[in-house]
């Protein structure tokens, strides 16, 4: 198990890749956020829900929250990106797409490389990541 | 001691809050926000000391101390996590602690399952949700006990690798910095350990919790996988787990941006913090410390879904 060479120490190309796409779409997302959450509490974009009256229905379910409110679920906080609380939801939606984004540079490498096992088990994450993110999965029902 | 005071306001933080919490219409809107923060700055310290993730104490705390509903915690929660595994994902990738091709077709099972497991626990809740309190209540527990009970093996031995294992390469080398050697690894019992992230992921997706806490003892005490790399590797795993979950519960709205930002801002600064205090704090103690709370938050969870009020 334990051996003394160095050699198979260094992490593959893809891994490197990963990481350092990984690591710029990350503090985009956390400049992102910390920039776009100044934007909402200083209130210099109009919120679409007040922020004064957040605190007196956060204790309630989504579903009411979003009655209460007429937020949209899904993707459609797109349209609302001119309301400072919605602008937000670009920070979040960057960090949340980023493994996405990594698994289709892994996919390229792994197709070169002729590892096909691999590059199916990638293409199915991406179909499954893709598919949680694109809304047709229990966005609905309130 | 300082460190000791400072870890234990973590929880007393939490309970002033939950006093606060009843006089919610009284506040400024911008009280919550500050306080959240704060309460997830010493989070992010206390979870890298006691070595758990962000959001298995996120998740039972702030529901049970703060006046979110749990569809907001649960969220946020995953949100918290996702961003905490992200931003270490790229120093594992690269120092080759975390291995790409262990994580990616466990990630496949348990990130596929962490959507049916959000999907449930969202199903749950609109039916009631107190029942989502008392499951997570009973999880946290179970994982208290699991913290208390497991011990993890550094270097597992691994005689021969099965089928599965061999097919998909699983193995590699990382280097020891204390040992001052480069350590060989492979895997064994591939089939039942893919099958336990089954389980885990819909354990992730249901409660928001991330799952370090699971994947760690599963890829090493089961698949025979060396410390270090189940750790880094959970971690990174981490960051594709929760984001299928994550973004069920974002599309649904269940991630408030006023909750959120300070929440996955803050927890991201205790951790830079806490990796920075790790070098003179004593972890075993603030792991025994974080046992404890888990066991509290967790019958509090219990407490709070049964409408007992016996843990106020």
């Amino acid at each position: 198990m334990v051996t003394q060479n160095k050699e198979g120490l260094q992490p593959s190309r893809e891994q490197i890749i990963y990481a350092n796409l990984l690591i710029i779409g990350v503090w985009a997302g956390i400049f992102i956020l910390v920039a776009t959450y100044a934007i909402y509490l200083t209130g210099i974009l109009p919120s679409h829900v007040e922020l004064s009256i957040i605190p007196t229905i956060w204790g309630k379910g989504v579903g009411e929250y979003l009655e209460i409110t007429h937020s949209p679920h899904g993707w459609g906080w797109l349209y609302l990106l001119a309301k400072g609380d919605f602008l937000n939801y670009i920070g979040l939606a960057l960090l949340a797409l980023m493994t996405i984004v990594c698994y289709l540079v892994l996919v390229r490498g792994y197709i070169r490389q002729k590892n096909w096992i691999f590059t199916v088990i990638a293409v199915l994450e991406i179909v499954v990541l893709s598919l949680a993110a694109s809304g047709l999965l229990g966005s609905g029902g309130h | 001691m300082s460190l000791f005071v400072f870890v234990l306001s973590c929880p007393l933080a939490a309970s002033a809050a939950e006093q606060t919490a009843a006089g919610t219409a009284g506040k400024p809107w911008w009280f919550w926000p500050i306080v959240l923060f704060v309460f997830c700055l010493v989070l992010g310290i206390v979870a890298v000391l006691a070595g758990v993730g962000g959001g298995v104490l996120y998740v039972p705390l702030v529901s049970g101390f703060f006046p979110f509903h749990i569809d907001f915690v649960r969220g946020v929660g995953l949100m918290v996590a996702l961003a905490g595994a992200l931003a270490a994902g790229p120093g594992l990738l690269r120092r080759n602690l975390a291995n790409l091709r262990l994580a990616l077709p466990v990630a496949l099972i348990a990130s596929s399952f962490s959507i049916l497991g959000a999907m449930l626990g969202l199903y749950l809740s609109a039916l009631d949700p107190d029942i989502i309190q008392i499951c997570l209540g009973v999880t946290i527990v179970g994982i208290a006990i699991l913290l208390l009970v497991s011990k993890n093996t550094e270097k597992p031995v691994v005689n021969k690798q099965d089928a599965i294992g061999l097919a998909l390469g699983l193995g590699g080398a990382y280097w020891d910095d204390g040992a001052r050697e480069s350590v060989e690894w492979k895997t064994h019992r591939t089939l039942l350990g893919l099958f336990m992230f089954i389980l885990v992921g819909l354990l992730a997706g249901m409660f928001g919790l991330g799952a370090g806490w699971a994947n760690v003892p599963v890829l090493n005490l089961l698949m025979g996988v060396p410390l270090k790399v189940s750790v880094a590797t959970s971690k990174f795993l981490l960051s594709i787990t929760d984001t299928s979950a994550a973004w069920i519960y974002m599309n649904r709205g269940c991630v408030i941006p006023l909750i959120g930002v300070p929440s996955i801002v803050g927890l991201m600064l205790g951790s830079l913090i806490g990796v920075k205090i790790l070098a003179v704090a004593k972890p075993k103690m603030i792991r025994w410390l974080v046992i404890i709370v888990l066991f509290f938050a967790g019958l509090k969870a219990i407490d709070k879904g049964l409408g007992l009020g016996l843990l106020g």
